[in-house]
């Protein structure tokens, strides 16, 4: 009987999930290309509030972080924080050439690297930047894993 | 286009007239965008959303036309040393014509909100006044310095693409405060849309490059383009060769941000975010180090680690200050 009232509770509570992605945005050292793109999509023409994707202001209030932009020197500690100041369950994506793999600061002497050198990514977001249909691709792909769904993996498969 | 100017002034190449009208036509647009973004921004951080979202849709318009013309939305790589990748066919110059005829509306509408609607001037008019003389003084550019009474404008000033044959008026308030900064920039909207139809209009025909040299003779140029926050310099240095020995670069917002610890004495401490707003702060361009010099003091460099230790020490002499 507990269990199953539990389980009706986990069920209850993914559903909610599914439908109200909040998201953080963090710039760890991204030069606002992927910024103003990420802004976009919120904005009338692509318009994600429809699927309940809002943007918090607060990381305790926030189900999915997006972080564009290398990780600098700076900004690692702060990056770090912010994230461990998000309750569990917690998704990162990564936004941008630069999130991925460091993109044009690859090997700067002020960058340590992508976003997943630091946290565990469940969604990469290539681009420069990244246009918002990709980003909604994106939350898209992020949404399935939190479904429990197979997420599809390298080469786009024809729909 | 900054840069591909200043290499190609040290090589001694000049880009051909369509070339030149092209990079005139798409830094028209790129204003026309990155002001419509700001309107957004600042009516965002004065708590006028609705404002932000209408700017944002119509600001689609022309990033739609950008796309077409090179394929990006942001990072438009128009610029090659000596010329320009994309040329502006028939079908092109129609749908930016198109984007245009859309905005232009839009923009009427937004300036009679910027300089009428009550709300908002509540938030603008009389907040983060500069003087003529403070702008002066702190070395404002571009469209905070306009707001407050000086005609600066590089474009004008010293003209570079094809600038010379494309006009723009300088537009210029005095009043100096939030409600000047945006009037000043939605009225230069305008401007940008009669000069991207002008520019359309009369595309000289021609190529697209000229030859550019493999190396680059030894030489230094300095080169200014009016971006849409105000004035970029680049610095080029070459040794000759096939690599610059130097760029230096100093952004707009760098000249602009300092100006707002000046704005904002006496002001309501909510009004902060959006005096910051109203310069048009591009944080990522401000990663740079400004080197002061004293006359007379001689002048301190500071290597990473030396300017940690002195953060570190300030805020500690300044907790005891408090504390005591």
């Amino acid at each position: 009987m507990q269990n199953l009232i539990l389980n009706a509770l986990e069920k209850a509570k993914t559903w909610a999930r599914l439908n109200s992605p909040w998201v953080l945005h963090y710039n760890s050292g991204s030069c606002n290309g992927c910024d103003i793109e990420l802004l976009a999509t919120i904005t009338p023409r692509y318009d994600v509030e429809r699927f309940g994707v809002k943007l918090a202001g607060s990381p305790r209030h926030a189900d999915v972080l997006i972080a564009t932009g290398p990780v600098t020197r700076q900004s690692r500690d702060r990056l770090l924080r912010i994230y461990q100041q998000m309750p569990e369950p917690r998704y990162v994506m990564a936004l941008g050439a630069c999130a991925l793999g460091g993109g044009v600061f690859h090997n700067c002497y002020n960058t340590l690297g992508g976003i997943d050198a630091f946290l565990p990514v469940d969604v990469y977001v290539p681009g420069c930047p990244p246009r918002p249909e990709a980003i909604i691709n994106g939350v898209v792909l992020l949404l399935q894993k939190l479904k429990g769904e197979a997420v599809p993996h390298g080469e786009p498969q024809p729909a | 286009m900054t840069y591909a100017l200043a290499v190609e002034a040290l090589a001694g190449v000049e880009a051909p007239p369509r070339a030149q009208a092209i990079r005139t036509l798409v830094a028209e647009m790129e204003r026309v965008h990155s002001h419509l973004l700001w309107l957004g921004v600042t009516a965002h951080e004065a708590g006028f959303d609705t404002l932000f979202m209408y700017s944002w849709r119509d600001r689609e318009a022309i990033l739609d036309a950008l796309e077409a013309l090179c394929g990006n939305r942001v990072n438009y790589s128009v610029n090659v040393l000596g010329g320009v990748k994309f040329d502006v066919t028939d079908e092109i110059a129609a749908s930016i014509h198109q984007a245009i005829d859309i905005l232009h509306p839009r923009t009427v509408h937004y300036l009679n909100v910027v300089t009428h609607d009550a709300a908002f001037l509540q938030r603008t008019r009389g907040v983060g006044i500069s003087t003529p003389q403070q702008a002066e003084l702190l070395g404002l550019i571009g469209p905070p310095a306009r707001a407050a009474g000086l005609r600066r404008d590089v474009r004008a000033d010293a003209p570079y693409a094809a600038y010379a044959a494309y006009v723009p008026q300088v537009i210029t308030t005095t009043a100096g405060d939030l409600a000047a900064r945006c009037e000043v920039r939605v009225r230069e909207l305008f401007e940008s849309y009669r000069l991207i139809r002008e520019v359309l209009n009369t595309l000289p025909q021609g190529e697209l490059t000229t030859r550019m040299k493999r190396n680059v003779p030894p030489g230094e140029v300095i080169q200014r383009v009016e971006a849409p926050r105000g004035e970029a310099l680049y610095f080029v240095r070459s040794k000759g060769g096939e690599t610059p020995d130097r760029v230096k670069i100093r952004t707009p917002t760098l000249c602009n941000i300092a100006s707002v610890a000046v704005m904002a004495v006496g002001a309501q401490l909510a009004d902060v975010p959006l005096l910051l707003a109203g310069v048009d702060p591009c944080f990522s361009c401000n990663d740079r180090t400004v080197r002061v010099r004293q006359a007379g003091a001689g002048d301190q460099l500071l290597r990473w680690g030396q300017l940690r230790q002195y953060g570190i020490d300030f805020y500690a002499q300044k907790r005891t200050a408090t504390h005591a």
